[in-house]
């Protein structure tokens, strides 16, 4: 068994079996996260970089844990600080850095399409941590994983995703794997927010809060992205909290139990209210745990890919 | 194909061995029993399912490990390896472990299991039960401690041990 793919670029080129594949290598993994000694010796020969040419907390710490969980050297390189302000080309800097003998590339860049792009020109494989607008496989592979978790299966759950539609790279990669496995997905969110055509890729509109709620079983809330913004696409927060945003009355007087997701960092009082983030219905904390057994999967799934 | 053990020369085997193990470890006060994924856990489940008969009052901690992320053949090994379960829900400080596997080979598979079972601790003393030995073939220097049978065999030849429960029948061939 092996994946179908040589670099994880994005959901979009994975097939169910491989996404099936990376979840269940995933619970091996969290079973290692629960041991005395949280570790295992695979990757002890493999060395690995994690190029942040863009912010990042949860990513960035999980990507190095999962990393040093599995013995893997790794170095880390921020692009502040580093000879991109001297002008080096993305090309050269990943060359460079690759002729010091580095197996793989975990990369996070604001552009999208950036990791494609990369894959075209080296040789190593490269891990898309996130690029701009398009995909963030790994939180979207976390983020099943979590509700497999929580609810035993994928196939025919109904998952809702709440917010910022258009400029979430979470959204895409989630909606790409949530389909091909079989669940049912809505998207909700002011008009302009949400993209036009995303029917096509087999989600449902709405841009009603409470029908979606009372729909679906897992809330999967995303984070305002202010900085993608280039114009404003609605008038303040404050009237964004008040047509989008979940608090706990909302969600007591659905009278139904709903799983709440947010893949961080949460804007409290915008989109998700302290009162729910905080509360015995969100797993956004196990969300995090997960994230490193789902990386763990990932990187022993791709390193230990054969050559054809 | 040469047949090596029927149904019933397994079962007398296995009660042996499951004697064998009484033999030093009375009460199995301190001793835990750990099958290796996948093919050993089939011998360490009769073992253990033995000895519960033989020692009824014992409650013998049992777990399953799987050496996957041990191996020592992860960039040379033609496929990659898929994970099976680990599931040793106690801690192996001071105590003394019995490995169960049922084919020993070359030894390596043992090396790695020796290798993962320090990351539950650091037990007193490991022992390890084998249904079949294939010796002048080891790679590593390994022998087990309590064997059910040895067998002299060419590197060419396989020895497959089949089980009810996955194989529908009882039966060691040589192939």
């Amino acid at each position: 068994m092996s994946l179908s793919v040589k670099h994880l670029l994005g959901i979009k080129d994975l097939t169910p079996g491989d996404i099936d594949l990376i979840l269940r290598t995933a619970d091996n993994f969290k079973d290692v996260l629960q041991r005395p000694i949280k570790k295992v010796p695979t990757l002890r020969d493999t060395t690995i970089v994690n190029l942040f040419y863009e912010n990042s907390t949860r990513t960035r710490i999980s990507f190095e844990l999962a990393e040093k969980r599995l013995s893997a050297d790794t170095i880390n390189f921020t692009a502040s600080g580093s000879s991109v302000s001297k002008g080096e080309t993305l090309i050269d800097t990943v060359n460079n850095i690759l002729s010091m003998k580095v197996d793989m590339v975990v990369m996070r860049h604001s552009a999208s399409g950036a990791p494609h792009f990369l894959a075209r020109h080296i040789n190593a494989s490269i891990v898309n941590a996130g690029d701009g607008i398009n995909e963030h496989p790994t939180q979207a592979l976390l983020d099943a994983f979590s509700i497999r978790e929580k609810l035993g299966s994928l196939k025919g759950r109904r998952v809702a995703l709440f917010g910022d539609i258009m400029h979430s790279r979470v959204a895409l990669s989630n909606i790409y794997l949530l389909t091909k496995m079989g669940a049912e997905v809505t998207v909700c969110g002011p008009p302009t927010l949400i993209p036009k055509h995303i029917e096509k890729l087999g989600v449902k509109v709405s841009y009603d809060l409470r029908k979606t709620l009372e729909w679906c079983e897992v809330a999967n809330v995303l984070r305002i992205q202010l900085e993608r913004q280039s114009k404003p696409l609605f008038s303040t927060l404050r009237e964004y909290a008040l047509y989008y945003g979940i608090n706990k009355a909302l969600l007591d007087s659905l009278k139904k139990e709903i799983v709440i997701m947010h893949p961080g960092p949460i804007n409290r009082g915008v989109e998700l209210n302290s009162d729910v983030a905080d509360s015995g219905h969100s797993i956004i904390l196990d969300q995090v745990q997960n994230g490193v057994a789902v990386r763990m999967a990932v990187l022993y799934l791709l390193a230990g890919k054969k050559e054809e | 194909m040469k047949p090596l053990f029927n149904q019933q020369q397994l079962q007398i085997t296995i009660e042996r061995l499951a004697h064998q193990l009484l033999e030093n470890h009375l009460d199995f006060a301190d001793t835990v029993i750990i099958g290796m994924q996948p093919r050993g856990v089939y011998l360490s489940n009769r073992i253990v399912s033995k000895l519960k008969t033989l020692l009824p009052a014992a409650d013998i901690p049992y777990g399953k490990l799987d050496i996957t992320f041990y191996r020592d053949d992860f960039h040379t090994s033609p496929e990659l390896h898929v994970a099976l379960e680990t599931d040793i829900p106690f801690s192996l400080e001071q105590k003394r472990v019995i490995l169960v596997d049922d084919v020993l080979y070359t030894g390596r598979t043992i090396r790695a299991g020796l290798d993962a079972l320090l990351d539950f601790g650091r037990p007193e003393s490991v022992e390890l039960l084998v249904l079949i030995d294939r010796r002048f073939s080891r790679e590593l220097p390994i022998q087990p401690d309590y064997v059910g049978m040895t067998v002299d065999s060419v590197a060419a030849q396989k020895v497959k041990v089949l089980w009810k429960e996955k194989d529908k029948k009882d039966e060691v061939v040589m192939i």
